[in-house]
């Protein structure tokens, strides 16, 4: 039995119906016509929510150990310093 | 002395991550391309925010509606993917090969549907270098609707989904490997490995879509 075997099974379905729900939701906002960074702001946080449901329910994340939490996390925070880096020469 | 020394007890086992090499492998793997979509996807943020007149409002160019559909397959196939894996834990022979045979299906329809749209889009006039000269969006361009110049937005579009499309494309065949497998009986309760590592991979796929689509498509 593999190690995500142990763990009460989510509700797949739930989570399936969830980011379909979460996916219509970003559709509608997308066209909403709201300012251009509030618009921005709302699509990466829903963009991030449905990453996280997929990650931590579909991957197992959640029930994983906090070694490979870890090691799956530990590669993001090169996201930030890539972008902030290269960011830099636009702002200064 | 050197009977003392054999006399010592072993030292202890260092504790690994305490998961199965094939999905340690995975994740190892896994690592490297959130590195690789990172690039990528830094990239583009970079190169958005350097030139924001060379993209168009959300759905000026590209097609929303047909892509908004192929996200929902992708997550119809994560949904369908991650219930293979469940009967493939509790034994169920008869519902994995099913869940399988539709994860392969669905994938391939995304990948179908992705050649769709490059049909269309190249058929509009839009292709990696920006416009097609003479095309539909070329004119529309010069007639003031859209920008004049759009080959950075073009590139930057054909790489990411094209890089995501050829992970989807791959993800398929191994899936299909994965399914021929499983149709010889080879999963069982109790080692069912093949189906965890391949469906981490094609939830990472799903999860890398989910961003795609979010800034390329919606922003």
């Amino acid at each position: 039995m593999t190690e995500a075997a142990q763990h009460k099974r989510p509700n797949y379905m739930g989570i399936w119906v969830g980011l379909a729900a979460l996916t219509l939701v970003e559709l509608g906002v997308a066209f909403l016509p709201w300012s251009k960074q509030v618009i921005i702001l709302l699509l990466v946080g829903l963009a991030v929510w449905k990453a996280l449901m997929v990650a931590l329910y579909f991957m197992h994340l959640r029930f994983e150990g906090n070694r490979m939490r870890i090691f799956a996390i530990a590669p993001l925070p090169l996201t930030v310093i890539i972008v902030i880096a290269v960011l830099t020469e636009y702002v200064w | 002395m050197a009977h003392a020394a054999v006399m010592q007890p072993p030292p202890k086992r260092e504790v690994g991550a305490d998961v199965y090499n094939e999905k340690l492998g995975m994740w190892v793997f896994l690592g490297s391309e959130v590195m690789f979509f990172t690039a990528l996807i830094g990239s583009y943020i970079i190169l958005r925010f350097g030139n924001p007149d060379a993209w168009t409002a959300p759905g000026a160019i590209l097609n929303i509606p047909i892509t908004a559909v192929n996200t929902f397959l992708l997550i119809c196939s994560s949904m369908t993917m991650v219930k293979a894996f469940a009967a493939a834990q509790d034994g169920d022979q008869q519902r994995l090969k099913l869940y399988l045979v539709a994860t392969v299906l669905i994938g391939a329809t995304f990948v179908g549907v992705q050649a769709y749209e490059y049909t269309q889009l190249v058929h509009h006039g839009f292709v990696p270098s920006g416009y097609l000269v003479g095309g539909e969006l070329a004119e529309r361009a010069a007639a003031g609707e859209l920008p004049a110049s759009v080959g950075i937005y073009g590139s930057t579009f054909y790489t990411m989904t094209g890089f995501h499309g050829f992970h989807v494309t791959m993800g398929v065949l191994c899936m299909i490997f994965v399914t021929w497998k499983a149709f010889r009986g080879k999963y069982t309760a109790t080692d069912h490995r093949g189906v965890e590592v391949i469906g981490l991979y094609w939830h990472f796929v799903d999860l890398v879509w989910i961003i795609l689509f979010t800034i390329v498509y919606l922003i």
